[in-house]
């Protein structure tokens, strides 16, 4: 009989939650899924029967999609539940959306949230397994683990990798994820940007904190670059983004500095000429489209391994 | 309801209460008496010799207090009663309850009703209101400004003379300087004190929670320690330059204590008031985005805890408040950013403070002055003592037994605590109060 | 109870006999692969190929599978299957595709195993090889080579251990065991 694999929980709200033991597993799982996404017939019957709500309250097309495709791809039936902030203004509340999910007999829910710890609440009310595709500025786990898997795919490993992380830290969940994800994994982090938007607190055995981009950027194998949400110039993070590229953007001339292979990842969606030159995001050191793919291969290797964990109610 | 009045109500309760463990400070009362209600007051105390031995067989409910503690009913100056407009989140009738239920026999309302309690005529209401419903007294606190709005004072003259005994934006914080000046000034007229919400909201802005290593890994906007402590000091200078009288509601950070210790010394007019919450409870409560953990000021750090417990100890806060802020289910079942702000306290604050009396950090009658001798002069009222002639105002209090906080059993409409399941030590056998007897046996 | 079926020698000896039975049913066939099932059969398929390029000469491609993904009783069971890689770098549409196993018992792996195959190409045929037929199957398969045919017990248990996993290569036959699918 085959070893058997799954995750602890019945959850993924973050990696925070996840000992490096089960991130490697994903890892390793995702790698047979990113097989079956080179072939011909892209599609296995193995989640057949099961059902997965995307239960969007921002709009986000590409992590939507990619969950979309994931589920397909492995022949579970998949429902959009795309909830405009509009109907939350009219006072719908979560609550009544929760229960509404559970009477569709959901097996995955995957929620996107402008507000921090909206799947910890969901998971706890939920009988399907909550799967956390960005909550407010907390975790947005699943990215962490394609970009990890992005880069052993790359590089080979994690550990001892200097990966440099530039932008708008604070208010970033792609960054929180990262940061515990790939430190767990054993990379040495960087991160980069103006201080408004690196609180000191992010400090730690591991993580290093630079305000000089060409500073940071030294000897790095890795550059993951941040989106900066406009409004953040409103409300007084940084004087204007013309100031913010010149100083944290990411030029052909600046990644330089990094070791002659290394590699450059966005999470998407770009701001060309904002955080990233036009001419280093087309490059063939650019993995962002690699980054969408690989971004599949890891979410069927999420939904397979939270289907696997033991559950008495199963016969 | 659970409380059951023994005698008729009203003023012809007639009570000895035998063989309890007596604290009350006014007195320097601390050891076994007797005290004798007659008409609904207190006669007297007898500590030594036989008691009142002689008045039984008479029109008298004599009560077995031995192994208890007997006190002075217990004042809480920082109640949100919610009504009127918010009558599903609590009611005047259902607030007081709770609070006779914790032990206390009277509480001061806030302003933050809807509308809002900024003139004499919603000061009366719910002062009528309280005649006929209440449980316990009820002192309402006015609006310093209308509306609560920051921009101009409110009639707090004709509010005083109303029965305001106290004025405050609480909830809301007078940001305008010059504006919160002329309230300590003006409020000299009526010798009442200006109530301070110190939260610098610019400062504050949009948070949560507390600011901090924990914030930051939660992904929940933090509200740093020195907006509190910003405030305090400015409102400490505001009241040196005034000599108006100025009390800080909910103390909570270690920074806001080191001002007031500071401020005392200088001799300025000011007292303080913390929480239990905030004597109890760390950040760490709201890890798992508990909403019954979210709370204005937020919850802080172990060292602001400490902080707390010393300025509790050396008299730098001088007031144990609830801040009870009961909100619908609904309120907190939701997304934390959204969640109501507030903690359900009084049903809990008595045997969480008495946590202090067991870790050593206050004595018992410490404990008596903070929730209720002090508050009573602060406020200018006639409570907080078990002299002769005095209302009998008066808590039973089993200092050994032990319950387990549920929630949905609380008397007051809000559930939310974030101490549901906690064992707690002491409970309130009986509270005395308006003329009558509440036993809670269970 | 643990009997030893095969040692080191009888698996050898019993691999070249397979590989010469392989060629002879494929003669003139040029377009031959060996697809061995993760785990034990990708070691068994990799010594076949040695085994036939030192009768013949010619390489053939061998491939690695891994069925999980396939498995007929993922709702049924409790915990799910290690995810392993699949690796065909080669073509299989139109060729001879030799399926290598270990064990061949139930037959439920290798219907997985055809339905993983056909979603990867269209070959020209699919043959089976084993090293042990237990029997007790569930459905209508047959090997077309068969190593040894070892008649058992449903209580009673096989393990092909082989050198590559880090042992010694031996077929053991346990009594009492559970059924190991």
């Amino acid at each position: 009989m085959a070893e058997t694999v799954h995750l602890k929980g019945k959850d993924l709200l973050g990696m925070r939650a996840l000992s490096p033991a089960e991130t490697e597993l994903i890892l390793d799982t995702a790698g047979g899924f990113r097989d079956v996404l080179k072939r011909d017939i892209k599609k296995v019957p193995t989640l057949r029967g099961k059902t997965l709500v995307n239960l969007f309250f921002e709009p986000s097309t590409r992590t939507r999609t990619s969950f979309e495709l994931a589920a397909k791809r492995l022949s579970t039936d998949v429902i959009n539940f795309s909830v405009s902030m509009s109907s939350v203004a009219k006072g719908e509340s979560l609550i009544d959306t929760a229960a509404t999910i559970q009477a569709l007999g959901a097996d995955f829910v995957v929620i996107r949230h402008p507000a921090s710890g909206v799947p910890h609440l969901l998971s706890r009310r939920l009988r399907a397994s909550v799967i956390n595709a960005g909550d407010g500025t907390n975790e947005h786990p699943t990215q962490a683990l394609l970009d990890a898997f992005t880069i052993r795919e790359r590089k080979g490993r994690v550990e001892g990798l200097r990966i440099a992380i530039v932008g708008d830290i604070l208010h970033s969940r792609v960054a929180r994820s990262n940061i515990h994800c790939l430190r767990s994994l054993g990379a040495e982090i960087r991160l980069i940007g103006p201080p408004t938007l690196i609180p000191g607190e992010f400090v730690q055995p591991g993580v290093q904190v630079f305000y000089s981009m060409d500073e940071g950027l030294e000897g790095a194998d890795v550059v993951m670059m941040l989106r900066i949400q406009m409004e953040r110039q409103d409300r007084g993070f940084f004087p204007t983004t013309d100031e913010y590229f010149r100083l944290w953007g990411l030029t052909r001339e600046r990644l330089r500095l990094a070791r002659p292979d290394a590699v450059v990842m966005h999470p998407g969606p770009m701001n060309r000429g904002i955080e990233i030159d036009s001419g280093v995001a087309d490059s063939p050191q650019s993995v962002i489209l690699e980054q969408v793919t690989n971004g599949i291969a890891v979410r069927m290797a999420v939904l397979y391994l939270l289907s696997g964990r033991p559950q008495e109610a199963r016969v | 309801m659970k409380g059951s009045t023994g005698k008729d109500g009203g003023a012809g309760l007639n009570l000895i209460i035998r063989g309890g463990h007596i604290v009350d400070p006014s007195q320097g009362i601390d050891g076994i008496g007797d005290i004798l209600v007659e008409e609904g007051r207190v006669r007297g105390i007898e500590t030594e010799g036989s008691g009142f031995g002689a008045a039984e067989g008479g029109p008298y409910q004599v009560i077995d207090a031995s192994g208890m503690y007997v006190l002075p009913g217990l004042i809480d100056m920082h109640v949100h009663l919610r009504e009127p407009g918010f009558e599903h989140k609590e009611t005047i009738r259902t607030g007081t309850m709770a609070a006779v239920r914790g032990g206390f026999t009277s509480v001061c309302c806030m302003p933050n009703t809807k509308p809002v309690n900024d003139n004499e005529t919603v000061t009366e209401f719910i002062l009528r209101k309280a005649y006929a419903e209440s449980a316990c007294y009820i002192y309402p606190v006015g609006a310093v400004t209308k509306g609560q709005d920051g921009e101009e004072l409110a009639e707090m003259g004709m509010m005083r003379e109303a029965g305001c005994v106290a004025f405050s934006d609480d909830g809301r914080p007078v940001m305008n300087s010059l504006l919160m000046r002329r309230a300590l000034e003006y409020s000299k007229a009526f010798g009442v004190p200006i109530i301070s919400h110190a939260e610098d909201l610019s400062l504050s802005s949009s948070g949560v929670m507390n600011e901090g290593p924990l914030s930051v890994e939660l992904g929940l906007r933090g509200v740093p320690a020195e907006a509190e402590v910003i405030m305090i000091k400015r409102d400490i200078e505001l009241a040196g330059l005034t000599g108006g009288r100025l009390h800080v509601a909910h103390v909570s950070t270690a920074g806001g204590i080191d001002a007031l210790r500071e401020a005392k010394k200088r001799g300025i007019a000011v007292t303080a008031e913390t929480c239990p919450h905030y004597f109890t409870l760390t950040e760490e409560a709201v890890r798992d985005y508990n909403t019954d953990a979210k709370v204005n000021p937020p919850l802080r750090t172990e060292r602001d805890v400490e902080a707390v417990k010393e300025g509790l100890a050396d008299g730098t806060i001088d007031v144990i408040a609830t801040d009870h802020a009961p909100h619908h289910r609904d309120e907190k079942l939701c997304e934390f950013d959204r969640a109501a702000s507030g903690i359900s306290g009084l049903e809990t604050a008595l045997p969480l403070s008495l946590r202090l009396v067991e870790e050593g950090v206050l004595t018992m009658g410490q404990l008596v002055l903070k929730m209720a001798l002090t508050p009573a002069a602060i406020l200018g009222i006639g409570r907080g003592t078990l002299k002769a002639g005095a209302d009998a105002d008066i808590v039973i209090l089993d200092p050994r037994r032990e319950f387990r906080v549920e929630s949905e059993r609380l008397l007051s409409l809000g559930k939310n605590t974030p101490f549901d399941g906690w064992l707690l030590k002491g409970a309130v056998l009986m509270t005395v109060v308006k003329g009558r007897l509440y036993r809670w046996d269970d | 109870m643990a009997k030893e079926l095969f040692d080191s020698k009888d698996i050898d000896r019993t691999l070249t006999r397979m590989a010469h039975e392989i060629l002879e049913r494929n003669r003139g066939v040029e377009k031959l692969c060996l697809v061995g099932i993760q785990r034990g059969g990708v070691h068994l398929a990799r010594r076949l190929a040695e085994k036939i390029a030192m009768i013949e000469g010619r390489e053939t491609p061998v491939g690695a599978l891994d069925i999980a993904l396939y498995r007929d009783d993922l709702n049924i069971r409790r915990e799910y299957p290690t995810v392993r890689k699949t690796e065909i770098d080669f073509e299989i549409t139109d060729h001879v595709v030799v399926l290598v196993d270990d064990v061949l018992f139930t037959g439920r792996s290798i219907r997985a195993a055809m339905d993983a195959l056909m979603d990867m190409g269209r070959p020209a045929k699919i043959e089976l090889a084993v090293l042990i037929d237990r029997g007790h199957r569930e459905l209508p398969i047959r090997a077309d080579f068969v190593g040894k045919n070892v008649p058992t017990s449903l209580m009673e248990r096989i393990e092909v251990e082989l050198r590559e996993e880090g042992g010694e290569d031996r077929v053991v036959l346990f009594s009492g065991g559970e059924r190991d699918g």
